[in-house]
């Protein structure tokens, strides 16, 4: 996004009302904030079993001082666009009734990102609504911008999933790799993508200052990979001592050789114009790489690289902040597309400098 | 505008450049040292190495 040349506002629109099933959690307070800030919504609804009849604020702090105040989840009103920010699971099985209340769902969970019943019963529980699989639109616009113009059924991506695809998209995009070479990639995360509840391994005397490899092999964020970029790749995740953020380092092997010029024609090609991508790949200053915290609390991605003609690798990185690019904001992003408003609508902060952990 | 010798990206110049001066570009953030004005030449400029603390 151009600095001081984007408002994101857009007079001409007109207002969409929006609700947002599952308001309790981490993912939710960041949609209820970038909805209340976002000029073309109006928030109708936020529900919560466990937080209903509380405010917004006594749950969220950035919303503290709005009236909004949770509800019960089993009397929807009638809105524009229905944002579901509930636990994997939970919107299959609630499909039918949102679309009785909206026109547009937007889920952030894993529940539609897949495009059959069997990669859900490879890879996750099985699906109880696989009707609705061919219709979703994956929620990212940087390689689904056309899908999700008018979508009614959107699947937000998975976090780690988002950072690893637009790291290595224009490496398939521009045909440097053509698929089944060998690609290792490893990323970093922060504590929020455990989300709200947490448990023994999440609480705070364990989890400080730990780079604890989880689910070091068949990582479920795989199948997405490899569905969009047609390839699979060797996955593994460590949890790391901040609470924003998912970093990916892709070691990639291409099998014919490939120039810094390559390269940035590729990334130059495909994220120049777009508004969420930032490229930093060496350049100068402190920041020469992606850097979570160059991203906290944005909707933006940093994309990089680095050639290693030694041994005929490329270094790809890639960072963003799990909540925004990697959930709420990258659903924003996509409803803005699917509604026909301006892309960057609610979505305008660019980051904080200097800051602390993110 | 010329264009820079890293990235390809347009970099966009002020009026009164100097040989010499050192610019970045704001796609690919690398450091540019202006070699001619007449017309544009940059090239990469040259750079002390960090070691970042490691």
């Amino acid at each position: 996004m151009a600095v001081g040349t984007e408002t994101g506002a857009d007079a001409n629109a007109e207002t969409v009302t929006a609700s947002v099933v599952g308001g309790s959690g981490f993912t939710g307070g960041e949609l209820l904030r970038l909805l209340a800030g976002h000029p073309n919504v109006a928030i109708s609804e936020v529900t919560s079993r466990s937080k209903a009849g509380k405010s917004v604020g006594s749950v969220h702090p950035p919303l503290r001082g709005s009236d909004l105040r949770f509800t019960e989840p089993d009397d929807l009103e009638s809105v524009d666009v229905l944002f579901a920010a509930t636990p994997h699971g939970v919107s299959m099985g609630r499909i039918d009734e949102f679309f009785e209340v909206a026109d547009t769902v937007v889920d952030l969970s894993a529940d539609f990102r897949l495009e059959s019943e069997a990669q859900y019963d490879e890879w996750y529980d099985g699906h109880e609504a696989p009707e609705y699989l061919e219709t979703a639109e994956y929620a990212l616009p940087e390689i689904n911008r056309d899908g999700l113009e008018g979508a009614e059924l959107i699947a937000g991506g998975g976090c780690n999933a988002t950072a690893t695809i637009l790291g290595l998209y224009p490496l398939f995009e521009h045909g440097l790799l053509e698929g089944g070479e060998r690609i290792v990639v490893d990323v970093k995360v922060g504590s929020s993508e455990g989300g709200a509840g947490g448990g023994e391994a999440s609480s705070h005397p364990e989890r400080s200052g730990v780079v604890r490899p989880y689910a070091p092999t068949g990582h479920r964020h795989e199948a997405e990979i490899e569905q969009f970029l047609g390839t699979s790749v060797a996955f593994t995740c460590h949890a790391v001592d901040m609470v924003r953020g998912a970093s990916a380092t892709s070691h990639v092997f291409p099998s014919s050789p490939v120039s810094k010029g390559d390269l940035w024609q590729a990334y130059r090609g495909c994220y120049e114009d777009e508004p969420f991508v930032r490229m930093a790949a060496g350049g100068s200053g402190v920041y020469r790489y992606p850097e979570p915290k160059a991203v906290a609390g944005t909707n933006l991605a940093e994309v990089g690289f680095e050639l290693d003609p030694s041994n005929e690798r490329i270094v790809v990185f890639s960072a963003i902040d799990n909540m925004m690019k990697g959930s709420a904001g990258q659903a924003v992003h996509a409803a803005n597309v699917a509604l026909g408003l301006a892309e960057t609508a609610g979505l305008e902060f660019t980051g904080l400098h200097p800051v602390g952990a993110p | 505008m010329t264009e820079c010798v890293e990235c390809g990206a347009e970099v966009s110049l002020h009026d009164d450049l100097e040989v010499g001066e050192i610019i970045d570009c704001t796609t690919c953030g690398a450091e540019l040292e202006v070699v001619d004005t007449e017309p544009p030449v940059l090239d990469r400029a040259p750079e002390l190495e960090e070691d970042w603390g490691e």
